[in-house]
């Protein structure tokens, strides 16, 4: 299969690789795919108090056209307010990317970690203005959950 | 010395032809453009002398005890689909059972199914953790209805050896016919059809540095004789198994690619086995968590397919793009599904997507071998660096126990 200039170019040069702390009240995880599939996404963000993404870090397990759609996703939600980066959908990468059918699945993976993380930071939120138990939230950060 | 990329590592899928197979072609396109069924000139006489040239070539490659055993096809897929198709049908009277394995290529698969679909009775038998069949289990599962046992020599993905000789004792012994699709291993590991009592085999041209489009179905002519029912009407070529103008260029660099098999073949498998090696322990001692898929022990020489645990298979083949290989992976196939053969050696999905299948030929060298294994070593380093499994497994997290979501 060919790939697009785009996906060949994120896939070589990964934009905003790598590991935020997950016990950071201010950040948000989102591991969401399976092993056994071939594609697992951990997108990650760092909301600041005026709720934008100041920073966002991801790690895929997948092909090319998986590890491109997570790496333009950490770059569009950098600097976005999170209802902002919540909007952005999966036919959004698949336009900006060029991706054919058979990778489709690529981007709703995307568009999941974004939403993942950013829900996993609200719970934390919440959790910490006394919403959830503690110790949930505890078992939450130890444990990587899928949404 | 410089390398010239990018660098061909996948000859299970294909060879390129020898050239010294491509000079014997030439004049069969131009000068000697006969068909080989005309009988009234020597244009006709020329191309016949050719393609009985070819067969005998061929069917000394394979210790066939006489060159008539040898039908021409367009490839091994058609030599299958004759073979089995054939003798499905004109042994019908005397039984409907055909046996198999798994890990067999698609070209035997399907044709089983669409016999199913027919009333005929397929039993495909398991393999074990390396990838091999149990003679035991073959003869378990001969019936008084069965006709045919089908089971290759060596398969393309893991170029695992099947135990043949012991095979073809058992089919013998139960008067049952055994088929054998010999495509990926003649010409790299020891087969002869006498020693093993094969009474048919598949083969293809392309494989062994031929030709591609032309192939053959060995067809044993006593103890016993096998009878077919041709799949292709027609002019009744090839004493009527197999209708159709013969492709002269073709069979003439067929046969020539298999002489060169037989004087070659050994000191070949010899080196391609020493790069093969040398391959695998550069990759295996520079990288933790990798898995080589079947038996290192019952192997093709230059197949080597290998799991790069936490490192996806298609990201790893872009990641090494002037090196063709091929990957297990569902996202190479359009069916995303991972590998039928790695998962009946009962290999884990997320392993079968990671892994990659370096099949060394003639004409690799030991430089493309260090190329590669540097190569590899440092791409799997960087993908590992960006994959969230390889992390969690470093910090001790039993992917196991993790409750992923399937998508």
């Amino acid at each position: 299969m060919a790939y697009s200039e785009k996906v060949i170019d994120h896939a070589d040069k990964p934009r905003n690789v790598g590991t935020l702390d997950k016990n950071d009240p201010n950040v948000g995880t989102g591991l969401v795919g399976a092993p056994a599939c071939g594609d697992v996404m951990r997108l990650q963000i760092r909301v600041n108090d005026d709720g934008v993404i100041e920073d966002a870090k991801f790690k895929t397990f997948g092909c090319g056209s998986a590890i491109a759609s997570s790496s333009l996703a950490t770059e569009w939600i950098k600097g976005k307010k999170i209802e902002e980066a919540e909007a952005i959908k999966n036919v959004d990468i698949v336009n900006e990317l060029n991706l054919p059918p058979v990778k489709i699945h690529c981007s709703v993976l995307a568009e999941d970690a974004i939403k993942s993380a950013i829900q996993d930071y609200r719970a934390k939120q919440a959790a910490r203005r006394g919403g959830a138990p503690p110790a949930h939230a505890q078992a939450e950060a130890e444990r990587p959950t899928v949404t | 010395m410089a390398i010239k990329l990018p660098i061909f590592m996948d000859n299970h899928s294909t060879t390129p032809v020898d050239p010294r197979v491509l000079a014997e072609m030439v004049p069969y396109f131009t000068e000697k453009f006969g068909n080989a069924a005309s009988r009234s000139h020597s244009f006709g006489w020329a191309a016949e002398e050719a393609v009985d040239y070819a067969r005998e070539r061929i069917a000394r490659l394979i210790g066939a005890s006489s060159e008539k055993e040898i039908v021409f096809t367009s490839g091994a897929t058609e030599s299958d689909n004759l073979a089995l198709k054939g003798v499905a049908e004109y042994y019908r009277d005397k039984g409907n059972h055909i046996v198999t394995t798994v890990t067999e290529h698609k070209a035997i698969l399907d044709t089983c199914k669409r016999l199913e679909k027919q009333g005929y009775e397929v039993t495909y038998l398991p393999v074990d953790r390396k990838g091999l069949v149990d003679p035991d289990e073959v003869r378990k599962a001969i019936t008084d209805k069965t006709i045919l046992v089908s089971i290759m020599l060596a398969n393309n993905e893991i170029g695992t050896v099947q135990p043949l000789e012991a095979i073809g004792k058992i089919t013998r012994e139960r008067g049952v016919l055994f088929h054998s699709d010999a495509v990926q291993g003649i010409g790299k590991v020891e087969f002869d059809v006498q020693k093993m009592n094969v009474d048919l085999a598949s083969i293809t041209a392309h494989k062994m540095y031929g030709p591609k489009g032309v192939g053959a179905l060995y067809v044993r002519r006593s103890k016993p004789r096998v009878r077919l029912v041709a799949q292709m009407d027609g002019g009744g070529h090839e004493r009527g198994n197999r209708s159709g103008t013969l492709n002269v260029p073709l069979i003439a660099g067929f046969g020539k690619a298999a002489e060169i098999a037989q004087l070659e073949g050994r000191e070949e498998a010899g080196r391609t086995l020493r790069l093969r090696e040398r391959l695998r322990t550069k990759i295996q001692d520079a990288l933790d968590e990798t898995y080589v898929n079947g038996s290192l022990e019952h192997r093709l020489p230059g197949n080597l397919n290998i799991s790069f645990n936490f490192v996806e298979g298609e990201a790893m083949m872009m990641a090494i793009k002037d090196v063709a290989v091929s990957s297990g992976s569902a996202c190479t196939s359009s069916s995303l599904e991972p590998s039928y053969v790695l998962r009946a050696l009962g290999v884990g999905d997320e392993l079968a997507h990671s892994s990659i299948r370096f099949g060394i030929g003639r004409f690799n060298t030991e430089e493309e071998i260090d190329y590669v294994a540097d190569l590899v070593i440092a791409k799997v380093t960087h993908l590992r660096e960006m994959s969230p499994l390889y992390e969690m497994h470093k910090e001790g997290i039993d992917l196991k126990s993790v409750q992923w979501t399937a998508h």
